[in-house]
């Protein structure tokens, strides 16, 4: 028996140290810049419009905003004799059709958001939800060219039931008795097109409504529609404007849906049920093809009215979504 | 032992279920509803599928709380007016969808035939009739747009969606808000984005990777802020677990938190697809339109899916709008296919 003598090794003390290795570095400046390529992408897009338009913003100055028409006059060697561009009844028709659209929408939305959380059975919800999902993924195009066939004549109808019995407030004169291609038309197909985002965003807000509260509620007695106005709504009344300030943005927007129901006239019309609108998005599609490039430098300008005006609409929703969170937990 | 067998044949009670007698009720109630909105269609003014439907929901909120305020009182009528009203807000959601898919089917499926996935439009006008010519040029116009604007955008919306939840650096909030702004831009601005920035200055011509930018520009929020929110599934002991293990963060996101998240990352990306497959505006402005086959993504216009709807819905005649009817079916059936492979990677367990 040979006696082995232990030695003991005492280990140097490691160096701990929190310095990112190289190619930790490397990740990490990688994976910043992609994150902020969505600021890169949004201040190319502002600055690219904004040069291509500024003529137009310097030549006609605020009245871009305030008047309404789109002439152009071009000599026979195209030169530019005038040019005088307005946008005012587009913008006003852009906000009225997206407008009224919303007001459509919220409701059914919120009532389908609410059917959904507390009402349906549990064997409809799962369906229901993938079916409205699958709504929401649904190409402009669908939406429009169904609007054009099936919407129009039903909706020129309900225009003319709703013309002969409040025809007497000023919104839905119509003196001209032109029922087609309105503003209601235009703005039934974006209520039905933006119905999927808010019910999901109104889902997610309801779903949010702390559990404790509910059963407390029920507990003490309460009905479903008192547990809804005494927990739910309180907790969601903000998440919901949010979703339909997004829902607004998307609508002001939406291109092609409107353009093919919309009969787009440079006026300003506040009367939704007469056959005459403007829209933003719908001029930039019909002046398109036949532009000539100082026109185009127009198409810009108007480009980048539409970009801001939804920027501010996001902005808003998303200061209005982000403070639902901290209440009522 | 005795107890329990007495207690063997009495079930659970669940008197908040409607008993079969309530249910009885309530079928009659619908119907009677039902005739009471056709006699109030027969003998007043109101008249039509709307009279109809509005009279029927009258007579079916007035009887059915009624009964409920006769039977338990004001809370419950309330209670259960506010049931029909949201239950009536979920069928008139479902209204235009039902009618969307069936319009689609039942006028786009007389113009499948083989031919159509084939063919190109070279020799036809859109006037023909629907047993010539076809949309295989725009179907792969559409695959080349797609796949480019997913090269370029899948990259870009995951690295996004990695800077969200892996650096959570200082910058994560607006950034949240941006990628949500960006999701909000209008696609005929990203049109013109492209269109000012590239079209005009430097190429001067229609190309599909013009509009394959264009596209991208639109997927990549969508992209980003679906792999976010499943990257957040993914529990932080894996990352943990990564890290404890001597690995660096890069090798931690690279070999466990992405594959753990390679699913919900594929949702992500199918989702994006759906987005832009029908996107119009943009491909109107960029690719423009072509009615032959162009394989070069480089140069010259190139049809796509909704530029060849867009067309023929705009030629006017009744054969070029079958054909748009065809095109949009095709369309619809792609958005069904990609929004059901979606679902089925995204109801996988995340993590596994």
């Amino acid at each position: 028996m040979s006696t082995t003598e232990a030695t003991y090794v005492i280990p140097e003390k490691r160096q701990l140290t929190t310095k990112p290795r190289f190619s930790d570095k490397v990740f990490r400046a990688v994976v910043t810049g992609g994150g902020l390529s969505s600021l890169v992408i949004l201040g190319l897009i502002f600055g690219f419009l904004l040069y291509q338009g500024f003529d137009i913003f310097k030549t006609q100055g605020l009245e871009f905003l305030t008047t309404s028409r789109w002439d152009i006059t071009l000599d026979e060697s195209g030169d530019i004799i005038s040019s005088e561009f307005g946008l005012a009844g587009m913008l006003i028709g852009t906000i009225l059709c997206s407008f009224v659209a919303v007001l459509i929408a919220v409701p059914i939305s919120v009532a389908t958001a609410l059917y959904l959380s507390f009402y349906a059975p549990e064997w409809l919800k799962k369906p229901m939800v993938t079916i409205i999902d699958l709504m929401a993924s649904f190409p402009s195009l669908l939406f429009g060219i169904w609007a054009y066939f099936i919407l129009m004549p039903s909706a020129t109808y309900w225009a003319k039931l709703l013309n002969k019995y409040l025809g007497f407030l000023p919104f839905f004169k119509n003196e001209l008795r032109v029922f087609d291609s309105s503003p209601f038309i235009a703005s039934l197909i974006l209520a039905v097109m933006i119905i999927p985002i808010v019910t999901s965003i109104s889902r997610e807000v309801f779903a949010q409504a702390p559990l404790d509260r509910i059963q407390a509620a029920y507990a003490l007695g309460a009905t479903r529609l008192a547990m809804i106005r005494a927990v739910v709504i309180p907790h969601g009344r903000n998440g919901v404007i949010g979703g339909a300030m997004l829902g607004l943005g998307r609508a002001m927007g939406e291109t092609v849906a409107v353009y093919t129901v919309l009969n787009i006239v440079f006026a300003i019309n506040w009367q939704i049920l007469f056959g005459v609108g403007g829209n933003v998005a719908s001029l930039i599609l019909l002046k398109f093809g036949e532009a000539s490039d100082y026109e185009i430098k127009g198409l810009m300008a108007a480009g980048l009215v539409l970009f801001v005006l939804t920027l501010l609409v996001n902005y808003a929703s998303d200061l209005l979504v982000r403070s639902f969170g901290g209440k009522g937990k | 032992m005795t107890t329990n067998a007495q207690y063997q044949d009495i079930k659970p009670q669940r008197p908040w279920q409607p008993s079969n007698k309530d249910k009885a009720e309530s079928l009659g109630i619908f119907l009677f509803s039902i005739a009471c909105a056709f006699a109030i269609v027969q003998f007043s003014g109101l008249n039509g599928k709307l009279g109809l439907f509005t009279g029927f929901i009258f007579v079916f909120i007035l009887i059915t709380s009624g009964r409920s305020y006769l039977k338990f009182g004001s809370a419950l009528a309330k209670d259960s007016m506010i049931n029909i009203l949201v239950a009536v807000g979920m069928f008139i959601t479902l209204i235009p969808i039902a009618s969307i898919i069936f319009t689609v089917f039942s006028k786009g499926y007389q113009g499948i035939y083989p031919g159509l996935f084939y063919r190109d439009m070279s020799l036809n006008s859109p006037n023909d009739p629907a047993n010539v010519g076809g949309l295989g040029h725009a179907i792969i116009g559409t695959l080349i747009l797609v796949s480019i604007a997913l090269v370029i955008s899948v990259p870009i919306g995951i690295l996004t969606a990695l800077y969200l939840t892996e650096i959570k650096g200082n910058f994560s909030r607006p950034i949240r808000f941006l990628v949500q702004a960006m999701s909000g831009v209008p696609s005929i601005v990203a049109g013109l984005f492209i269109l000012s920035a590239i079209l005009y200055p430097i190429t001067k011509n229609n190309s599909a990777l013009l509009g394959s930018l264009s596209l991208a520009i639109l997927m990549i929020p969508t992209v980003a802020r679906t792999a976010e929110e499943v990257l957040n599934l993914i529990p932080n002991d894996l990352r943990e677990a990564g890290v404890a293990l001597g690995g660096t963060q890069w090798r931690t996101v690279a070999m466990i938190v992405v594959p753990a998240a390679k699913s919900g990352l594929l949702t992500a990306v199918i989702l994006g697809i759906a987005r832009i497959a029908g996107e119009t505006a943009p491909i109107l402005l960029l690719a423009g339109g072509g009615d032959r086959f162009n394989f070069n993504p480089l140069s010259g216009p190139m049809g796509s899916l909704p530029y060849f709807i867009w067309a023929s819905f705009r030629s006017g005649s009744p054969e070029s709008i079958a054909r748009a009817w065809t095109g949009l079916l095709v369309l619809l059936v792609i958005v069904f296919v990609l929004f059901a492979i979606a679902r089925f990677f995204g109801n996988r367990k995340v993590g596994k």
